[in-house]
């Protein structure tokens, strides 16, 4: 595989049908990500960090060109084999937390390894890490509803890292956060990224999150403006 | 098991809008058994009255006789084949004659049919052994309840009848009624005055003679009938009964498929609203790694799982009310003469196995497929779709 690239993107071309026309939202994209890597995509609204996320995430396809993801061209899987990807690679993390209402906290972390089949002791043993991890250990038993933002997108994080996944793809996270829970956020992910070797791949355009990138793909128009490394502000 | 946990959770979640639907669904179900219970009862106890008070195992008619025509009664009479004879000798079949008439209580004019019974007969549970007293020179008659409100006839009341010989010469001649008897089969009791067969042979002048021959129930080497006498089997004789029970059980069938209709239209509803307001969690399950058709899965059996909860709540309400109508029976009134078939004083309802178990696959299955329906759109929605809130 590409020089042991995670994540490549070769001439990747994403278009929307708008009308009779046709609306290009990613345009040539080129980029590889290695092992390991906090990096963001950053660019104005519409520039297409979301559409590229959910490319790499396999929930959605390119129209021409191609992703390959851990060894995968996504383009050839089917929604089973994406769906496993997903399940034993990806961890996804979503502006607006996405938690499952009628599960407990515990329950809510504990859903992606239900689908991995594993057995009952990991599982527990596994969730209450996490939990404890993200400050959440004695909220274990609370509804999505009980808890604040903070704590809901912590256990959203939670429930991404449960399974060390080797890449977490996290779309706005912050942005229905304050600045204190969003550095709390921000800090455990960057934790997280180093102790288990995940790749975190952020879709943002707060100058918080940016504060931690180490990697900084910018996009415009759909194409690749600006690629750099950047030395994280915060730690 | 995840599956059935996660769509049970969601299902509570729901709340009183479950319940809802669980409670209408449960009365359809429970409506269904108790009153298919009833009907099956009614079909059951019609047939078993019928064949203990008129059918017995089966009949032998003569060729010309026709219950709904008296017209043919005077000249549908024969006297019995060898085989026939040999049966009735042997007690395993009796003789009954049938004929038209007339008798006149109380100065009007009623048309009756008058049927001959051998006195000793044990084969049908007309209690005909009162028309052997003769003490005195008057026929002794036999008339069922319903006939004897009908004409105002008592116990011991004489009452002239009138009927044609064999030669067509008109006869007339006062009957006494023996005994007015509680027979639950209508066609034995409404019209009908039953006399001895002997008597009867002798009013008409045809001694020896029979207009058909009733078996008995366990008759194994049943004679196969000549030009004369036709062998008519008990699905001929019940035809009529459980076609009767049939249209009586039309309006009912209405009710209750209605009341199905409507529990399944709110679970179809319900479904078709949780998957547009739940696009978002659908996509999050996607994104989580979960299969499409187990997503499909969740969904229905979310919605099934309406049919399993109806059928617990049903049981928990239904059980004590179907016990307490199979052991208490429902009091009919006194619809007996115009139902057309035979009603006990109170119906015990029959819940057979197949009507439960059938009861309980129609309502699982009609459940799974409403569910099912709306669940099947998720195959065309596109996982970014559903997670940015969007339908297609
Ligand atoms: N399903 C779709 N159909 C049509 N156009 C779409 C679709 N999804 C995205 N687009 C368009 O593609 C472009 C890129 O969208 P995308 O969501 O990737 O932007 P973004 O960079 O994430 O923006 P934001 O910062 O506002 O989240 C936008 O112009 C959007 O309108
Ligand atoms: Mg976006």
């Amino acid at each position: 595989m590409n020089n042991g690239a995670l994540i490549t993107a070769e001439n990747l071309v994403k278009q929307y049908p708008i009308g009779g026309r046709k609306f290009t939202a990613l345009n040539d994209v080129n980029l590889t990500v290695q092992k390991g890597e906090f990096l963001g995509l950053v660019g104005p609204s519409g520039s297409g960090k979301t559409t590229l996320l959910n490319i790499i995430g396999a929930l959605d396809y390119p129209t021409s060109g191609s992703a390959i993801v851990i060894g995968t061209d996504t383009k050839e899987l089917s929604h089973r084999e994406s769906a496993r990807l997903r399940n034993e690679h990806l961890g996804f993390i979503f502006q607006t937390y996405n938690l499952l209402p009628v599960y407990t906290v515990f329950e809510n972390v504990e859903f992606p390894l239900l689908l991995l089949g594993m057995d009952t002791e990991d599982r527990k043993k596994a969730v209450m890490g996490i939990l404890d991890r993200v400050g959440l250990a004695d909220r274990a038993a609370s509804r999505p509803s009980q808890l604040s933002g903070g704590e809901s997108q912590r256990v959203a994080v939670a429930r991404a890292m449960v399974k060390k996944p080797k890449v977490v793809l996290a779309d706005e996270p912050t942005a229905n956060l304050d600045a204190e829970n969003s550095h709390n956020v921000l800090q455990m992910m960057a934790k997280l990224n180093e102790e288990f070797q995940s790749t975190f791949i952020f879709a943002t355009h707060d100058e918080k999150v940016i504060g931690y990138l180490r990697r900084k793909i910018t996009l415009n128009d759909g194409r690749v403006a600006e690629d750099i490394e950047t030395t994280p502000q915060y730690n | 098991m995840l599956i059935a946990k996660l769509a049970f959770r969601n299902l509570m979640g729901a709340g009183i809008r479950t319940w809802l639907n669980v409670f209408v669904l449960s009365l359809a179900f429970v409506m269904i058994i108790w009153v298919q219970g009833f009907i099956q009862g009614m079909n059951k106890y019609a047939m078993q009255a019928t064949i203990d008070y008129e059918a017995g195992g089966g009949q032998f008619w003569h060729k010309d006789y026709d219950p709904y025509d008296p017209l043919t009664f005077e000249d549908s009479h024969a006297p019995l084949s060898p085989a026939l004879a040999e049966l009735i000798s042997r007690g395993a079949a009796t003789p009954i004659l049938v004929t038209s008439g007339a008798i006149f209580p109380e100065g009007r004019i009623q048309s009756v049919v008058l049927r001959g019974i051998d006195p000793e007969q044990q084969i049908l549970q007309l209690p005909s052994a009162y028309l052997s007293k003769e003490d005195d020179d008057v026929t002794p008659a036999l008339i069922g309840a319903q006939m004897a409100k009908q004409t105002k006839l008592r116990v011991g009341d004489e009452v002239t009848i009138r009927w044609r010989d064999v030669h067509g010469t008109f006869d007339a001649n006062d009957v006494r009624i023996v005994q007015i008897m509680n027979v639950s089969a209508p066609s034995v009791d409404v019209g009908q005055i039953w006399l001895p067969l002997e008597g009867l042979r002798e009013m008409l002048r045809t001694p020896q003679e029979a207009s058909l021959v009733v078996l008995a129930e366990d008759v194994s080497d049943v004679p196969s009938g000549n030009h004369t006498w036709v062998h008519r089997d008990l699905n001929f004789l019940l035809k009529e009964i459980t076609e009767l029970v049939r249209m009586k059980s039309g309006s009912s069938n209405i009710l209750y498929g209605l009341l199905l209709f409507m529990g399944l239209l709110a679970i179809f509803d319900t479904q078709v609203l949780a998957i547009w307001r739940r696009r978002k969690e659908i996509g999050t399950f996607m994104a989580l790694g979960m299969e499409r058709v187990k997503v499909i899965g969740l969904f229905t059996l979310e919605g099934a799982m309406h049919g399993f909860l109806a059928l617990v709540v049903g049981a928990i309400y239904g059980i004590p009310v179907l016990a307490l109508t199979f052991a208490k029976g429902l009091p009919m009134p006194a619809m007996q003469a115009d139902f057309g078939i035979a009603l006990p004083q109170s119906l015990y309802p029959s819940y057979g196995l197949r009507l439960l178990v059938g009861t309980t696959l129609l309502v699982l299955i009609a459940v799974t497929i409403v569910s099912f329906l709306p669940a099947s759109k998720i195959a065309r929605l596109k996982p970014t779709d559903a997670l940015r809130g969007k339908t297609s």
